[in-house]
């Protein structure tokens, strides 16, 4: 079983819909983690069941039961987040902006704060249209930590594959250089870049790729809206060259990828064209890529 | 014009790319022909709006964050630090107190409460902050070091700075990280006026929910600049009229747009639509602070 992991840096570079396009070209071989937990779209497009749902707890919230409360003072003291104020004169914990610390219970001399768990988001097990299945998720409101979610999405992911023996686990991986995007990258056979022809795409490529080199993954790019800007192409392109990173694709400017989002199909469904045949291509060499 | 107050305008959207970088540094770009503005990055793990302007170097300083260093000397291994910290940060190895600084939130739970004072703070490097200037426009943005986790303590001490130096300047904005995160949640939170960026196509539509519940949850003004407007559907326009959300302009999607934005460029003086636009969302949202419409 390989593990591929589609990344970008920062959104709107096109790489929820080609991590899509591959799904359906893998076809039942392939199992898909969507670990973009923070703004979670492949659902959208792979007519998901939700078959199953579970609330995934993380980290903590105080909360103080006021039947014993004092007054005195010190968990508004101790606080370094400012999560505690005096509101109609009792002590209150803002639930955004407390971060389960602890301390503020740990010096409550009636006891009066418990910690609970904070509910941080929800995950799911669907079977999808490619004929395989997907494991996403949806983030908390203002949740902490949505690498601990991505991490459960793809360890989730993981069993389902080795248990039913398929071929590969595509992960729609997170956006930045966070935590989210270490725990999408952790344990990956492949890491495929999509990047776009602008000042920011390239700036973004060369952040992540940074990331992706501590982690020693093999990785290979594809570069959408090639014929944009065509000068910022090839400063692409000689970076991948000088980093030893596979030019899987380009792909040029093309409505296709929006108008088959609207019909909430991936681009090789929409298109029978000039994009089909390029990201057939990229799927290919990724698979042999992975195989070797 | 005197200003009564000054207005902090945050722009934010459900997920990157949708825009958001194009109309904070247009938007600045545009009210500093007339008046002195700040533009602030806060998407700190991928800042890039500095991009578009080529500007002095005004101010550079390194960005720390509180973390307990271990006193050998002191330490009685009383073992209570390890079980305090909540996040795992400080492990008791044998006869060893390891602090592990990518993990800390700077609770000072550890250090505090330890009876012998052998663990106290100290400052730890988390990123960079620069502060750029282009005549009336103030440009700051801070970088986070790459392997640290924790972008909410850059974010806070990124916004402090800017309280400090430029708390004379009418109008600050604020170019929010992606998503629904508390990253987000931290960007946003002081701000008087939201204004969130999407598509007009289902993804789009899809993010843009999920940033409405933020706001809401947050109990912030906000109201919705719909970009790219001509690609996708009308959903996203459907769904702000019957959630009563203001559509404060539609920016038109046209490939010339998205070619000078590759190229790092501000592109609303060759775009009159654009500009228009781009009075239309400041004229909104200073009637809807000071007149508080919102
Ligand atoms: S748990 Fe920590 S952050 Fe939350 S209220 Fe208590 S002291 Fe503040
Ligand atoms: S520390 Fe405990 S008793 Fe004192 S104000 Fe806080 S909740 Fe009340
Ligand atoms: S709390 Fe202080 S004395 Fe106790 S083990 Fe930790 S550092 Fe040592
Ligand atoms: S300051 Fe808080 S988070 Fe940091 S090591 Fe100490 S207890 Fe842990």
């Amino acid at each position: 079983m390989k593990e591929i992991v589609v990344i970008s840096g920062k959104g709107g570079t096109g790489k929820t819909s080609i991590t899509a396009s591959f799904a359906m070209m893998g076809g039942s071989d392939v199992v898909v983690a969507d670990c973009d937990v923070d703004a979670a779209d492949m659902h959208l497009l792979m007519q998901p069941d939700f078959n199953f749902s579970e609330d995934f707890y993380s980290g903590e919230v105080a909360f103080v039961d006021q039947s014993n409360c004092i007054s005195c003072g010190k968990c508004e003291d101790v606080c370094r987040f400012d999560a505690i104020s005096v509101k109609k004169n009792l002590y209150v914990v803002d639930p955004l902006s407390c971060e389960g610390c602890g301390y503020c219970a740990r010096v409550c001399p009636t006891k009066t704060i418990v910690n609970q768990e904070r509910l941080a988001g929800k995950w799911f097990i669907s079977k999808i249209k490619t004929g395989s299945i997907m494991v996403h998720a949806r983030l908390g409101i203002g949740a902490d930590n949505s690498g601990k979610l991505v991490a459960k999405v793809k360890n989730e992911a993981k069993e389902i594959a080795m248990e039913e023996r398929k071929g590969f686990i595509l992960v729609d991986g997170s956006p930045g250089i966070g935590c989210p995007v270490v725990s999408s990258l952790s344990g990956a056979n492949f890491v495929v870049l999509v990047t776009e022809t602008s000042v920011s795409g390239l700036h973004d490529l060369k952040r992540v790729y940074e990331l992706v080199k501590k982690f020693n993954i093999k990785a290979g790019c594809i570069i959408n809206k090639a014929d944009v800007n065509p000068e910022k192409c090839s400063e692409i392109e000689q970076f991948l060259k000088e980093n030893e990173i596979v030019h899987l694709t380009d792909l040029p400017y093309n409505e296709n990828f929006t108008r088959a989002m609207v019909k909430g199909q991936t681009i090789v469904e929409y298109d029978h064209g000039e994009l089909k045949e390029l990201l057939n291509d990229g799927w290919e060499k990724i698979k042999n890529l992975v195989a070797n | 014009m005197t200003n009564p107050k000054p207005l902090k305008i945050a722009i934010a959207s459900g997920k990157g790319g949708t825009g958001k970088t194009t109309l904070s540094t247009n938007l600045a770009a545009f009210i500093a022909e007339q008046d002195e503005v700040v533009l602030v990055d806060l998407d700190v793990e991928e800042p890039n709006s500095g991009l578009f302007f080529n500007g002095i170097l005004t101010h550079e300083e390194d960005i720390f964050k509180m973390i307990p260093q271990w006193d050998e000397s002191k330490c009685t291994l009383c073992g209570i630090c390890p079980k305090v910290c909540n996040y795992h940060a400080v492990i008791q190895l044998g006869p060893t107190i390891l602090v592990f600084p990518e993990l800390c939130h700077s609770c000072y739970a550890c250090s505090e409460l330890c009876p012998v004072d052998a663990l106290p703070m100290i400052p730890k490097k988390t990123g960079t902050l620069r502060d750029f200037q282009i005549e009336k426009l103030h440009f700051v943005e801070s970088h986070l070091d790459i392997g640290e986790e924790q972008a909410v303590p850059l974010i806070s001490k990124t916004k402090k700075y800017v309280a400090r130096k430029y708390s004379h300047v009418s109008i600050t904005i604020f170019d929010s990280p992606p998503g629904t995160s508390c990253l987000v949640m931290e960007a946003t939170k002081d701000a008087d006026f939201v204004i969130l960026v999407t598509e007009p196509t289902p993804f789009g539509l899809h993010d843009l929910s999920l940033a409405v519940e933020t706001m809401r949850a947050l109990k912030k003004p906000f109201g919705v600049v719909v970009n790219r407007y001509g690609i996708g559907n009308d959903e996203v326009i459907h769904y702000c009229r019957e959630e009563n959300i203001s559509i404060l302009s539609k920016i038109p999607n046209k490939r010339k747009i998205a070619e000078l934005y590759s190229s790092g460029k501000l592109m609303y003086r060759d775009f009159p639509e654009v500009k228009h636009s781009l009075s239309d969302i400041l004229d909104y949202c200073i009637t809807a602070v000071r007149g508080g419409i919102a």
